[in-house]
């Protein structure tokens, strides 16, 4: 069984068709790389997968089960976690918190109106542990808003990991990042197990090259190429839409 | 921490002696509004300061609450009857009031508010077998919990004082409880708080409940203190006071909405004894705390004396390091 596939999927805003008959299908485990030009529609893909968008036609299915009509909250329930490519964090508050928040999404107490959420012991053991993961275990109490851009980067993926998902999203994690920060970046994503599935879209084809067993290539909303990593940097519809000569 | 504790039992052993070393009938009146005001303004507080959604039409809720207790009052039932009902409906038209308004955020949300304030206030207008119209209604009597007239300034004033603490400590539980960290997370980022799993219009469903609950609260005490409701109290300059008793006390704090009604109570009460345009005034004021503290005025006095501490440290140790270069 897949852990992620996706049936003739189609998305369109008015007349432009950003999604078009795209079929896609994630093996348990995989590392996969979706690439393509700007507006080729990746972002788009991921918040269809994710739920953030409806789509017009298609299915999208979650270890085979029909997740297309199910809401995007609930897909985090089944397993499925994503990052953004424009950081999206809680400002105001501390690194922890950010990540508490994470781990309260999937809790049944985050309906808890009387508890005190600071004095909730697993919570702060559990959000220092992702923390120490990703390397930022000692400035867990910093408010974000003094953090480096590099920083947000890895509470951003902190956040989708420490929610255990089965199937993990990466929106250009190396977005932004310096040499330093992208090494860093890398390392963090080898480490993450086999049993979790992640499909990331990725510009910087250095170290995304790397990473990628499968590539997809999209172009105008559909798929163009797909294949390991040898063959679609080989084929020369790549070079012609993407990599260039 | 310790500091905060010892101002905390300060204010509480001045509130509860306040009869004593305020004199005068009028003052203690004036304090037992200050405190339902607060109240007031706290539930609104829950959705402007903590939800991200102002609400324009919480005037309507509260004046929903004084005529459903004032009706029933009239209707012949006792007052506990009176209340209970009172509250039920209150809840009840708060859900649908979200209901409503939460097909949208931002200033769709504003508008929305404002047209349902608008809504209730013309039914309190119009509706004249059940409000009695622009005469309003009376209430003859206040209640008598345990035996105990509330008829007198200084028993009511107890009586609003309890509320009042009951209420500002459920909000802190609230504010520190896991719903409460998912609400603000809903103000600063609903779309990543529906990805990590958050039900984002639940949460902000019980938010507009809990509002709800603190305005009908706050609105049985203001009956009771009138004993007397008219359709003025739903007009659309009381939804604004109490937002801006909240905008300028500081939205999302605890006590920024106790110091806003503080502030426009006195201004509107006492003050305007001796100016005549005490709105003019009020309007200064609040001009005056958007341009030197846009927060609000307990974040940005706490703002100001840590600025003003930090400099004077900073003094401090130019001083000590100067003292040390030349010796």
């Amino acid at each position: 069984m897949s852990a992620l596939t996706i049936k003739k999927l189609c998305k369109s805003f008015g007349g432009l068709h950003v999604t078009t008959n795209v079929d896609l299908n994630v093996e348990p485990g995989e590392r996969r790389l979706i690439i393509g030009p700007n507006g080729a529609g990746k972002t788009t893909l991921f918040n269809l997968i994710t739920g953030e968008l409806t789509p017009d036609s298609g299915a999208i299915e979650l270890f085979g089960q029909d997740i297309t009509h199910v809401p995007s909250r609930r897909r985090a329930h089944l397993g499925m976690a994503r990052t953004y490519q424009i950081i999206t964090l809680f400002a105001r508050d501390t690194i922890i918190h950010n990540v508490t928040l994470a781990l309260l999404g999937l809790s049944p107490s985050r309906w808890n109106p009387v508890i005190d959420l600071r004095r909730q012991g697993h919570f702060v053991e559990d959000a220092q542990k992702a923390l120490e993961r990703v390397g930022l275990g000692h400035i867990a109490n910093r408010p974000l808003a003094q953090t480096s851009y590099g920083e947000r980067r890895r509470v951003e993926i902190a956040m989708a990991l420490t929610q255990n998902p089965k199937v993990l999203l990466l929106d250009e994690p190396f977005a932004g990042l310096s040499i330093d920060e992208r090494r860093d970046v890398h390392q963090l994503l080898l480490a993450i197990p086999r049993d979790v599935t992640i499909v990331m879209i990725e510009h910087n084809m250095d170290v995304a090259l790397e990473f990628a067993e499968h590539i997809t290539l999209l172009h105008f909303g559909e798929v163009i190429v797909e294949g390991n990593r040898a063959e679609v940097v080989a084929d020369p519809r790549t070079r012609e839409v993407y990599l260039g000569h | 921490m310790s500091g905060r504790y010892f101002a905390l039992g300060v204010v509480i052993v001045a509130l509860a002696t306040l009869p004593y070393w305020m004199t005068g009938v009028y003052y203690v009146n004036v304090a037992s509004q200050i405190l339902f005001y607060a109240i007031f303004a706290l539930g609104l507080n829950v959705l402007v300061g903590y939800a991200g959604l102002v609400s324009l039409g919480h005037a309507g809720l509260f004046g929903v609450t004084a005529y459903a207790t004032g009706y029933m009052l009239q209707l012949g039932y006792g007052h506990p009857v009176a209340i209970l009902v009172a509250l039920v409906v209150s809840v009840i038209a708060m859900a649908m009031y979200a209901a409503l308004s939460l097909r949208s955020t931002g200033i769709g949300f504003i508008m929305i508010t404002l047209a349902l304030g608008e809504i209730l206030w013309g039914l309190a207008y119009r509706w004249i077998s059940l409000t009695g119209g622009d005469n309003g209604l009376s209430v003859q009597t206040r209640p008598a919990p345990f035996g105990y007239s509330l008829s007198d300034a200084n028993a009511f004033y107890y009586a609003t004082l309890i509320v009042f603490l009951l209420s500002l400590v459920a909000i802190s539980v609230f504010v520190r409880s896991p719903l409460g960290a998912a609400l603000k997370g809903t103000r600063d980022q609903p779309r990543r708080m529906n990805a990590l799993g958050y039900h984002v219009w639940g949460i902000r469903f019980i938010a507009c409940l809990f509002s709800g609950l603190l305005t009908a609260v706050s609105a049985i005490l203001f009956v009771y203190y009138t004993q007397f409701i008219s359709p003025q109290t739903l007009a659309l300059t009381s939804s604004a006071e109490v937002l801006l008793m909240v905008i300028s006390g500081g939205a999302g704090t605890l006590l920024g909405p106790i110091f806003g009604a503080g502030l426009v109570v006195v201004v509107k009460t006492v003050v305007s004894g001796f100016i005549e345009r005490w709105n003019f005034l009020l309007g200064a004021i609040f001009v005056a705390i958007v341009i030197l503290m846009p927060e609000g005025l307990v974040p940005g006095s706490v703002r100001l004396w840590r600025l003003a501490w930090r400099k004077r440290e900073s003094a401090a140790t130019v001083v000590s390091g100067g003292a040390e270069a030349k010796s």
